[in-house]
């Protein structure tokens, strides 16, 4: 067995104490290289996070002293409809989006798993709605949805599908509809591109021997590749969810949460009362809402990565 | 897979028409906004007009871009901040990865937890809380709270990442050096890093990717034309009220795209390692 890194750097008899020999510790480097990016994360994410949990206790406004007033805040919010519809909101839009970019995702990469000239670039240009700044792709998409000169609308009333075109953004059930396929759009990519790794994982010897068996070809994919896949299916999902629940750019820059209240969801909520109307204590308290699903997640997701 | 080569009837139903519907549904908004920057306003504004080409391009939305807004300061500012940020989030997560990845110290397994945790803290969680905190520093309106808060969102990344990188290398290497008197540091900067530069490319173009699309501390900070970024700069300044400047618009989504697209169309095959290295390795 090959002797640890640590026995070198531990001080032995006759050689002298010096800076030089603490430095080498593993203990001591290991803290001094660590420090830097602790301390960041320290002040930047968890004092934030902290202040932010003390500030929703708080009856706040900009420019005002805070005047504590417990859980004053989340009890308004609790009597509040337009809460429980946000809350509705965000669970319609974080399910609805992330079902639709799965079962695209997946057949995305079915798709791109076979050879084919090209494929690397055809990946290329797949993944580009992912990686172009968010807010600049939704601008294009508020574009194509546009009340008047909506494309969209120009294709079904010239295919004579509809008489009159629709306004995608000004109704609350399309509005939501066109939210939950503009963040399809954006992440179906994510999941195409890296359950296609996972699938590039099967060895063809596993088709092989299952056609040899007699596997159809939903029974090869039901038997052979799901159960291999199925791991970085769940870890891209658990990702996903969790960053779909804390999207505000795509929403905010589509619909602003509108028309009224119908797509709103926590972080635009959030937004407009703690940054426009300035109230940070009830914008900290509507932040902090989303907590427990998140938590809920996140310790999910953490036990999943260290069972694997 | 295997039977599909042979009879191209096949292969078009099962690749070809397939490919070519995620082809168009992926790309079809980059070709609105091209078409829809090059169109002069009497086409943009003629729902009669057959859309879904241009009739007589103009370069018009652009000049008028370049010349009438801050387009140029605010692509100045978000490659200021984005270059400034992916540095400092690599050299950090770097610093912070390698003892987590190779050396066993006390309060190891918190730190690592740490970083988890605030990897999968989403930003609305702390919006509110960091812009009085930038307020009270008096930092508002700079690039400097941008700069201060974006490595917040790529520290915990990029040291993510960089861990499996790390541990891939074989300790013996590192162990090889330790003996012939290398210092930890020499051994971590001589034989770790070289070895994982992959690794290293990864962090950084995936950090310059998400700086580039940062959007919400932009736009709470960031209040003043001249320092905004292009994100920012687009949604706020060229949608006045009701008015919609969509051929100036497109023009800028399109160009404040370029940057991100070059560097990706470059190194497409680290961006795509390192979002799969997470989900695939562990």
């Amino acid at each position: 067995m090959a002797v640890r890194p640590a026995s070198l750097a531990r001080p032995v008899a006759g050689r002298p104490f010096t800076l030089q020999g603490v430095l080498e510790r593993e203990g001591v480097f290991s803290w001094l290289m660590l420090s830097p990016g602790v301390l960041f994360l320290l002040a930047f994410i968890a004092y934030p996070f902290f202040y932010g949990i003390f500030l929703s206790l708080e009856d706040r406004r900009v420019a005002t002293p805070g005047v504590f007033v417990g859980f004053a805040n989340f009890q308004t919010l609790l009597g509040d409809a337009v809460f429980w519809q946000i809350t509705r909101n965000t669970f319609v839009y974080v399910a609805a989006t992330t079902v639709l970019k799965l079962a695209g995702g997946l057949a995305m990469a079915l798709v791109m798993n076979q050879s084919f000239r090209g494929r690397n670039l055809a990946r290329a240009f797949l993944l580009l709605p992912f990686i172009v700044p968010t807010a600049l792709s939704t601008v294009a998409w508020m574009w194509i949805l546009d009340p008047t000169f909506s494309v969209v609308n120009w294709l079904l009333v010239n295919l004579g599908v509809v008489a009159k075109g629709y306004s995608f953004l000004g109704n609350a059930t399309l509005a939501m509809g066109s939210l939950i396929v503009v963040n399809t759009w954006r992440g179906m990519p994510f999941y195409g591109i890296t359950l296609l790794a996972g699938l590039q994982t099967i060895t063809p010897d596993l088709y092989e021997a299952a056609a040899i068996d007699g596997a159809t070809t939903a029974q090869r994919f039901r038997y052979v590749t799901l159960p291999i896949i199925k791991p970085v299916l769940i870890i891209v999902t658990m990702f996903s969810v969790i960053f779909t629940f804390g999207d505000f750019q795509l929403i905010y820059a589509l619909t602003h949460g509108g028309p009224a209240n119908a797509t709103h969801v926590f972080s635009t909520w959030a937004f407009d009362i703690g940054m426009s109307a300035g109230q940070l204590g009830m914008g900290a308290a509507v932040a902090l809402a989303i907590l427990p699903a998140l938590a809920v997640l996140i310790v999910a997701l953490t036990i999943y990565l260290r069972r694997g | 897979m295997i039977i599909g080569g042979r009879d191209f009837l096949g292969r078009l139903r099962r690749l070809y028409l397939p490919l070519a519907v995620f082809l168009v549904l992926m790309l079809f908004p980059f070709y609105w906004m091209l078409i829809t920057s090059i169109k002069p306003n009497r086409e943009l504004y003629n729902a009669r007009i057959m859309p879904l080409i241009v009739h007589q391009p103009t370069l018009k939305h652009y000049v008028d871009l370049l010349y009438e807004t801050n387009f140029l300061t605010w692509t100045y500012n978000t490659m200021l901040v984005a270059v400034v940020t992916t540095l400092v989030s690599v050299v950090l997560g770097t610093m912070m990865a390698y003892p987590l990845a190779r050396l066993r110290f006390p309060g190891a397994a918190v730190v690592a937890i740490g970083v988890a945790a605030t990897y999968l803290v989403p930003q609305p969680l702390l919006f509110i809380p960091m812009s009085d905190i930038i307020n009270r520093l008096d930092l508002g309106n700079t690039l400097t709270a941008v700069m201060l808060t974006y490595p917040t969102l790529l520290i915990p990344f990029s040291a993510w990442l960089l861990m499996g990188y790390f541990k891939s290398v074989p300790r013996e290497l590192e162990e090889a050096a330790r003996i012939d008197g290398a210092s930890r540091f020499q051994a971590m900067t001589r034989i770790v890093l070289p070895l994982c530069t992959p690794g290293l490319l990864s962090a950084g173009i995936f950090s310059f990717t998400l700086a580039q699309n940062e959007f919400l501390y932009a736009l709470i900070f960031l209040a003043k034309s001249e320092v905004r970024t292009v994100p920012v700069g687009a949604i706020t300044e060229l949608i006045r009220g009701d008015v919609f400047y969509w051929g100036q618009l497109m023009a800028a989504a399109l160009l404040g795209s370029v940057p991100v697209a070059v560097i990706y169309s470059f190194f497409v095959d680290y961006y795509v390692a390192g979002l799969t290295a997470g989900s695939v390795k562990s």
